[in-house]
């Protein structure tokens, strides 16, 4: 028998780095980088392996935060960059941390492209409706009216939906969580590693300077059970303290409407079940809000297919297998070709 | 067999026709976007490099894919240059011009030259398509061409009656009029239709009808040369071999050397190649090549644009690939962010430039050399990097390979410029032996002792380079300023001045490991250096060469290295009275030379999306002779 070693379990201290933290006191990345130590530390890849891209923004400071490799880029493209990584090399874990305005406006189109393309990569959309790093300017994800230095007036554009225009995109996980939600977050963290693929993770992130309780309204402890709802695979969608309220299909028609559950209310059978394999599904859940309806987090859809860099190297490795090169002075001397005798 | 019999019909011709002996000839195969001049160019440059001649090509395309027929500006044209001597630029005026329709004829006569011989297409001479050029009467009737001699024939109708007994429509027939052309320059130049032959059959093998249809052109074409009765004057030539170094020879393009010069440098430095690319005019053929080059290991990337393009270049070399990028006009612009990152992280990159003309979307089809400034100096805040030209199609592989040397040893970005002519001109190429060349393998930074990500070799001030994945060497980089040595986030302002100057320095420092500039051909001091850059190269050097045997004393020098410039330059240049500089812009290595060695460079400038005429440069070279 081969000798065997006991590997030390990783713990959230090994990920770490050794710089000084910089965000605001009180603001929501803290407890994301908290989430991320966390879960990585539980799936227990080794840090040599782990390489954090992000573009710029406070957001982006994080991969500084992190004991792995790390690549802190430019404003908008670390999808790009992250797709350049994965394509050298497949083997590493690769993450991307991107901010509302980061990955939404300047770096919209490389978010849309590496979800349709299904890079395995892991996004991370931390979004808290606003520009944090540039002082609180409004953001393509702030709501309609919001005032900033730039719209003291309000805000006159409509805002996009982080998880629906991934939807559309055709990612192939898609996820939301609340920063704080230190019990969930760790969790819906390694089902989007566990994905292979692009998994994007949405994440609500307080601005506790530039827009302090924009999410107040379905992440209010309090009230969160009655504002909230958290989507399991085959479970019925039941949400609320007493787990007495659900979601079904309007009769006749197909929008969502929230009944009360037990007596006086309908039977639980008549409820939707969530199928995380559902696209259109994923769409009419990720359109709820409060104060009609709950919030959706957790994973909203699932549904695995071939990563691209995948795709990439198997058609190397099959030109290779079908292929007679046979080295660079060959393929120079294919086609036609002469010599000139020496006289 | 077939070859065996197209040899004994090209050795009759030789025994009957007495053919004039020429040292070189400049043929412009001129018609319609669709009617296969690119296609007729290619393969006469190819029966022309297997005759033993040396050759150039130009070939010089509109930008519209299918531009209305019959119009001037959908007229496609390709050039070849071929002699029995050496052969450098694509030719200054053609001595055959060959017309597919009226609109070939109006955009190309003004270039033909005097005495010349046009051949036109009198079949495709209708009202119509004469209207159509802007032809108020019909030049054939008139005395428009009375300074050229006329070969007019109804190639349309000829080309109908050649392929009677194919089965193909009268459609597919007439497409083929372009080999009949060519089987007719093929008897005028003596020569062997075998290998156009051969490739029509693999070309169309799934077609055979279509492959009959256009060797019987092909073969009708260069009969027609042997029984018509011709006009008056030798109308048929030869040109004997070229003398080339011994050798095993193919004809490439720049594109094809550049693409081939990366999987060799790569090689050498035994690194994966990462290409990344968005397309554009000229450039995209770089990605063309590459992406069917799998088995050699490439990945290629189509990205969603240049700036997505720069930034997987860039991953792909942060993860321990060597990142390349490729782009032309517009696209490069938009790069421009993503080389500071490079520049700062001090990672590998290549980019290639393929420039085409501008600002803006300018004219993509066709060739300039405007993108220097941009190259040297286009970036946010002080960023040097190494800038590297290549002077023809076949240099553009010892180029290449150089690219990926200087980035992989420096750690730093390295913009290629190439252009339009280049990309697209072909020339025969002796073959390199990649086996033999010297190896330059890259060496990962490992050992985990005393690591910091920004600590430098003291010669080449070259950060190290650690894979992701290697185990005790995780650390972060980015765009921010890094301390000196730990390479984490500094807003010290000594810092910044330290970092800075390092940055310039390493690049500075480059000028030891290149070679000192030659002068490639004249005096090494004298009354006059004509200096240039890129594609350039080849009408310089025979005006400079026809200048000298005129009696003049001038010399030639070329830059290959444009960042750092060769250490020996600015001396050399002192030797000179004068420095004349012809560059296809507006002055932009006027500029360098002079800011940098405040020597009174003057400018030759051209910019009309054509590349130097020899006679330009000559006379620019007598005018400063004279003055
Ligand atoms: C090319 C470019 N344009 C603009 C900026 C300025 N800038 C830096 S971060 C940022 C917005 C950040 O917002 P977001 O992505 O939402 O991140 P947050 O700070 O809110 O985490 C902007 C506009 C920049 N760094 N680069
Ligand atoms: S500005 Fe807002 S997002 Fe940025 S660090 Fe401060 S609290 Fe966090
Ligand atoms: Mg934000």
């Amino acid at each position: 028998m081969n000798d065997t070693v006991a590997i030390p379990a990783l713990t959230p201290q090994d990920f770490t780095s050794d710089q000084e933290v910089r965000w605001c006191p009180g603001c929501g990345d803290y407890a994301i980088i908290k989430a991320v130590r966390k879960a990585l530390a539980e799936i227990g890849t080794d840090t040599k392996d782990v390489v954090f891209v992000s573009g710029i923004g406070c957001a982006a400071r994080f991969p500084y935060y992190m004991d792995t490799y790390g690549f802190h880029t430019i404003h908008g493209r670390a999808p790009a960059i992250a797709t350049g990584v994965k394509l050298a090399n497949p083997e590493l874990d690769v993450w991307v941390v991107s901010g509302d305005g980061d990955g939404l406006s300047i770096g919209g189109n490389h978010t849309l492209h590496a979800l349709r393309r299904n890079v395995d990569l892991n996004i991370l959309l931390f979004n808290n409706e606003i520009y944090g790093l540039t002082k609180g300017q409004y953001s393509p994800t702030s709501r309609e009216g919001t005032r900033s230095p730039s719209t003291p007036l309000g805000s006159v554009d409509h805002p996009l939906s982080a998880t629906r225009f991934a939807l559309g995109a055709g990612a192939r996980f898609v996820a939301r969580a609340v920063d704080t939600d230190q019990k969930r977050l760790p969790d819906i963290l390694k089902a989007a590693h566990a994905h292979k693929g692009t998994s994007f993770l949405e994440i609500f992130q307080n601005c506790i300077v530039y827009n302090d309780g924009a999410f107040d309204a379905f992440t209010e402890r309090k009230t969160a059970p009655e504002t909230q709802i958290f989507l399991e695979h085959g479970k019925p969608l039941i949400f609320g303290k007493e787990r007495d309220r659900g979601l079904r299909l309007a009769p006749g028609t197909f929008s969502l409407e929230v009944v009360p559950l037990g007596e006086g209310g309908v039977d639980e059978a008549e409820l939707l079940v969530h199928d995380q394999t559902n696209r259109p599904l994923a769409g009419i859940l990720a359109e709820m809000e409060p104060p009609d309806f709950p919030m959706a987090l957790g994973v909203l859809f699932c549904s695995p297919e071939e990563s691209y860099e995948a795709a990439v190297y198997a058609q190397i490795e099959d030109a290779k297998a079908k292929s007679k090169a046979d080295g660079i002075d060959a393929l120079l001397r294919t086609g036609h070709t002469w010599t000139v005798e020496a006289r | 067999m077939e070859n065996d019999r197209a040899m004994a019909e090209a050795a009759l011709t030789l025994d009957e026709v007495p053919r004039e002996e020429l040292e070189s000839a400049v043929i412009r195969f001129a018609g319609d976007s669709g009617d296969g001049m690119q296609l007729t160019g290619g393969r006469f440059t190819e029966t022309t490099a297997l005759a033993g001649n040396d050759l150039t090509t130009f070939p010089d395309f509109p930008a519209e894919i299918r531009a209305p027929i019959g119009t001037t500006y959908g007229v496609s044209a390709f050039q070849i240059n071929f002699g029995s001597r050496n052969v450098m630029t694509s030719g200054d005026l053609p001595d055959v011009l060959v017309c597919m329709n009226p609109a070939a004829l109006k955009v190309n006569l003004s270039e033909l030259r005097e005495g010349g011989l046009v051949i036109v297409d009198t079949g495709t001479f209708t009202d119509k398509n004469l209207q159509k050029a802007g032809y108020e009467a019909n030049p054939l009737d008139d005395d428009s061409l009375s300074r050229y001699r006329v070969m007019a024939i109804d190639i349309s109708k000829l080309t109908l009656e050649a392929v009677k007994e194919c089965e193909v429509s009268k459609k597919e027939g007439l497409r083929a009029k372009n080999l009949w052309t060519l089987g007719l320059i093929y008897w005028m130049y003596d020569r062997d239709v075998a290998a156009t032959v051969e490739w029509l059959g693999t070309k169309f093998k799934k077609l055979p009808n279509i492959a009959a249809a256009n060797i019987a052109c092909l073969k009708a074409g260069h009969a027609f040369g042997e029984t018509a009765e011709l006009p008056d004057g030798a109308l048929v030539y030869e040109i004997k071999p070229a003398t080339f170094r011994p050798g095993l020879y193919r004809t490439v393009t720049g594109t094809e050397a550049l693409a081939w010069g990366l999987v060799a440098g790569t090689q050498l430095a035994g690194l994966k190649l990462v290409f990344s690319s968005y397309p554009i005019t000229p450039a995209s053929t770089v990605l063309h090549v590459l992406s069917r080059l799998k088995a050699y290991d490439v990945v290629t990337f189509q990205a969603e644009d240049e700036i997505a393009a720069a930034g997987a270049a860039i991953g792909a070399s942060y993860a321990g690939a060597l990142g390349v990028t490729s782009s032309s006009g517009p696209g490069v612009a938009l790069k421009t962010e993503a080389l500071g990152l490079a520049i700062t992280a001090e990672l590998p990159l290549i980019l290639i430039n393929s420039q085409r003309a501008g600002p803006s979307t300018g004219m993509p089809t066709k060739t300039e050399q405007s993108d220097l400034y941009l190259a040297v100096y286009g970036r946010n805040a002080d960023a040097p990097l190494v800038v590297l030209a290549a002077r023809s199609s076949a240099e553009a592989f010892d180029v290449a390979i150089e690219a990926v040397r200087l980035a992989t040893r420096y750690m730093t970005p390295v913009v290629v410029l190439s252009d339009t002519f280049i990309a697209n001109a072909a020339e025969p190429w002796r073959l390199p032996d990649v086996g033999s060349l010297e190896p330059f393998p890259v060496a990962f930074h490992t050992d985990a002792e005393g690591f910091q990500p920004y600590r430098r070799d003291e010669e080449t001030l070259a950060r190290r380079w650690v894979k992701p994945g290697t185990p005790g060497l995780e650390h972060r980089i980015g765009g921010l300023e890094k301390d000196y040595t730990t390479g984490n986030v500094s807003y010290d302002p000594e810092n910044h001045q330290r970092m800075t100057d390092v940055r310039h320095e390493k690049i500075a420092r480059i000028a030891d490991d290149i070679p000192e500039q030659e002068v490639d051909q004249g005096p090494v001091q004298g009354p006059l250096a004509v200096v240039g850059w890129g594609s350039t190269y080849g009408p310089i050097s025979r005006a400079v060469e026809r200048s000298r045997e005129a009696g003049i004393s001038v010399s030639h020098i070329h830059l290959r290295y444009l960042n750092p410039l060769p250490r020996n330059l600015g001396d050399l240049l002192a030797g000179f009275d004068k420095v004349l500089v012809p560059e296809m812009n507006m002055g932009q290595l006027t500029t360098v030379l002079r800011s940098r060695y405040l020597v009174p460079a003057e400018s030759l400038s051209k910019v009309t999306g054509k590349p130097f005429k020899i006679a330009e440069i000559m006379d620019a070279i007598r005018a400063h002779s004279e003055a």
